[in-house]
């Protein structure tokens, strides 16, 4: 550079952090792998089907319908498409996945403006729209039958055909528990592994713990949202367990069923949760009591879903509750002007 | 490091002190031309004393305070005053400036003067030599010295706390200050505690400059009330409010002066070159200005009259690099990139940062994501997401009253940590002139 007529003019700061969003994303992407693995790993070609299927179906939303050609490469998507896979069943008809992705990321988010402009989470939206529309398909649970490769349920069914489950189904440790003849209480060790009927990508504690813990650690998920979600719902069914007006273990609680998953991936979506960390703590104190309730009183065996959704509506007011205290202030200085 | 002191929130930029830490600082050479705005300090411009044609050697008032928030300026090199025009200030506006073609031959000798030992001066004059000096805060706000030193009579001052955190990367003026000027510095806290009537001070350092820490206790004199207080490295540890809350435990009320907790805080070099004042009788014409970044080829701290031209100081450091691509006045996070070559460096200018082409990289701006990052940054615990919601709709009356936008100093924090590179402090910077203009019209 020579003369003034090359310098660069920008507004101060002159240095950013090296984070971005679209890395966050793409990081989000790679600390699901060790749960994909697993879930490849218990439920065989089912479960690559029926995530591919979802993950499909979400991109091609995208970019059908998104603002920007581009969107489709910040990850979010994807995100999206693969937490909406890892929550449905193994033997899940892969078209209906295929709809969930579109629906979640057509209704659940472009239709609200796109990437952080939405209110509910996308993935979420999809599988509430697949609870409503298949809910026989979704809480359908095949029994680990035959070799790896063997195909669980009905996959393959076309589109628009009820889907044919000639295989045996198996309860999840929940469904075992709340609707059994014989309640039976699954031990935590299974729960912790994974080697349990459920969604494909909820089974395993273990692997979900450790995206998560990545996550944390490079400071891509608030991990205030999952800590207040364990200690509500360990603390409330805790208490309901001991009074003997339950019958779920506070510590079965926290492994069993998609808790874990949607604790550390769902409900920590930072378009949908609350800005402040004050407003996390409510968060994820709602949600937590929220699935102690839907599991023990519910219609249905599981209540993350319900309840995270619930919480992403209240989000706004959290947020409009929990704003930061001015420095130099008590934090109460509007009202006190109000008064005056 | 969490044992130290410090604030809440903030963030950690790459410091970069590094490349002229170790660097001593040196006289820089007296240029053709010296460029002197009225304006280079907060408040009103002072008024030209001089014609074009006159004569000036170096320490000459030229320009006359006006009004009390205002400051002196002096001639910073002997020589002939050319004309008095718009020239281009370095905060991108033009402004009346006084050239001077700088005599060649001269001696740059002070004229003969009489100093009066700050020592016999009465504690309430004290502040009028410091005014007749022209100081100014040299910690990058330029507000004039002598107003600070005058605090409102019923908000008395306890506790001077000099602030030598320099926070801002890359910079190390106020670094040399310490190493090399220890004894002025502790000079210049015995003339503010004089003028302020008041015994006690606290230094606060940065724990990043552990030589200056050392350096500063080593010749700490036996009969003063100070403190060197070591604070955690972390911006904006330098700014006012931060300090203070990290030093007492203390927070300036929203709106308020520090005075109304009974502090003020003086920048380290500021307080040098009042003892400087008394010790040499120049008034302030010059100071240490440290020259950095990957663009420039030679970097250094050097002592700089105010008024030298960026042409001439980038040419004596050696030249810009093939790769530069940016000129900043000031340090990375609050500095002012420079359109014009021919800007003078002023008081308060404490450093000149050349970046490099990949260091000033267009970024995407993404949409928002609400991680809540920016509120995890902010030092003054405002909402930088709402804000920037707000700024974006141009719902400036919401800003100012909702979400508080006084009160942002415009540190550049929500912006340096935000992941979707969303320009949060310009937008805020705007949005206040915005106000200004609603205000005013």
């Amino acid at each position: 550079m020579t003369d003034s007529t090359q310098v660069k003019i920008t507004a101060s700061p002159h240095v950013r952090s090296a984070e971005s969003t679209v890395q966050i994303m793409w990081s989000v992407v790679i600390s699901l792998v060790p749960v994909l693995a697993a879930s490849i790993f218990f439920f065989g070609p089912s479960a690559i089907l029926v995530i591919g299927a979802s993950v499909a179906g979400c991109l091609l939303t995208e970019r059908l319908f998104g603002s920007n050609p581009g969107s489709v490469a910040d990850g979010s998507a994807v995100i999206t498409g693969l937490l909406l896979g890892l929550s449905l069943p193994p033997g899940f008809p892969m078209w209906m996945a295929f709809l969930g992705g579109f629906f979640g990321v057509a209704f659940g988010k472009l239709i609200f403006g796109g990437l952080g402009q939405n209110i509910f989470n996308p993935a979420l939206v999809g599988r509430a729209f697949l609870q409503a529309a298949f809910p026989v398909a979704i809480t359908t649970w095949p029994a680990r039958a035959g070799n790896w490769w063997t195909l669980q349920g009905d996959n393959l069914a076309l589109p628009f055909m009820t889907p044919v489950v000639d295989t045996a189904t198996a309860a999840t440790p929940l469904g075992n528990l709340k609707f059994a003849d014989e309640p039976v209480v699954t031990p935590i060790f299974d729960l912790f592994f994974g080697t349990t009927s459920g969604s494909l990508g909820e089974t395993s504690a273990l692997f979900i713990l450790i995206g998560g813990l990545y996550l944390a650690y490079r400071g891509h998920l608030n991990w205030h949202i999952p800590l207040s979600i364990f200690v509500s719902a360990f603390a409330v069914s805790g208490i309901f367990y001991a009074i003997g007006i339950s019958q779920f273990p506070p510590f079965f609680m926290l492994f069993s069923g998609s808790i874990m998953f949607g604790a550390f991936y769902f409900a920590t979506d930072m378009v949908t949760s609350p800005v402040t960390n004050k407003g996390c703590w409510l968060y994820g104190f709602g949600i937590g009591f929220l699935v102690v309730i839907i599991r023990i009183w519910g219609g249905l065996p599981e209540g993350v879903m319900y309840a995270i959704l619930l919480m992403n509506a209240m989000v706004p007011f959290i947020n409009r509750a929990t704003q930061p205290r001015l420095f130099g202030t008590s934090g109460k200085k509007k009202k006190k002007e109000a008064a005056s | 490091m969490k044992g130290m002191l410090s604030f809440k929130h903030g963030v950690h930029p790459p410091e970069h002190k590094e490349i002229t830490a170790g660097i001593a600082s040196k006289r820089f050479p007296f240029p053709s031309e010296v460029i002197l705005p009225l304006s280079q300090h907060i408040g009103t411009p002072a008024k030209a004393l001089v014609h074009p044609g006159d004569h000036v050697e170096r320490g000459d008032v030229i320009a006359q305070a006006e009004g009390f928030i205002s400051s002196t300026v002096h001639a910073t090199a002997a020589g002939t005053v050319r004309s008095i025009e718009l020239w281009p200030h370095p905060n991108g506006t033009m402004q009346r400036s006084i050239r001077i073609t700088v005599d060649p031959n001269s001696t740059q000798m002070r004229r003969p003067r009489s100093i009066p030992r700050w020592q016999d001066v009465k504690d309430v004059d004290l502040s009028k030599e410091i005014a007749k000096a022209g100081i100014v805060g040299l910690g990058g706000a330029a507000f004039p010295s002598h107003v600070k030193l005058n605090p409102p009579k019923d908000q008395p001052v306890e506790l001077l706390i000099i602030n030598a955190c320099e926070c801002e990367p890359y910079l190390t003026s106020d670094h040399r200050v310490m190493l090399e000027q220890p004894d002025m510095v502790y000079e210049g806290i015995r003339i503010g505690l004089k003028a302020l009537g008041i015994t006690r001070a606290v230094i606060g350092i940065e724990g990043n400059k552990p030589d200056a820490i050392e350096m500063m206790r080593k010749t700490k004199p036996d009969d003063m009330d100070v403190e060197i207080v070591v604070l955690r490295t972390k911006y904006p540890q330098g700014a006012e409010k931060m300090l203070i809350k990290a030093v007492m435990d203390r927070e300036v009320p929203s709106g308020a002066l520090p005075s109304a907790i009974g502090a003020m805080v003086q920048n380290v070099a500021t307080a040098a070159n009042i003892a400087a004042v008394f010790k040499t009788g120049h008034p302030l014409i010059e100071r240490i200005i440290t020259v950095t970044g990957r663009g420039i080829r030679k970097p250094g701290n050097w002592r700089i009259p105010f008024g030298t031209k960026l042409r001439d100081v980038i040419e004596h450091c050696g030249g810009l690099t093939e790769d530069a691509a940016e000129i900043v006045f000031g340090g990375p996070m609050m500095g002012q990139s420079q359109a014009n070559l021919d800007v003078p460096v002023l008081k308060a200018t404490g450093g000149i940062l050349i970046l490099t082409n990949d260091e000033c990289k267009r970024q995407d701006i993404m949409p928002c994501i609400k991680c809540g990052k920016c509120v995890e940054a902010c030092p003054v615990f405002l909402n930088p997401q709402l804000m920037g919601a707000l700024a974006k709709a141009e719902r400036y009356e919401e800003l100012v009253e909702e979400a508080h936008l006084n009160d942002c100093m415009l540190c550049g924090s929500c912006s340096f940590v935000c992941p979707s590179n969303i320009p949060l402090s310009q937008w805020f910077a705007m949005s206040k002139s915005q106000m200004r203009k609603l205000v005013t019209s």
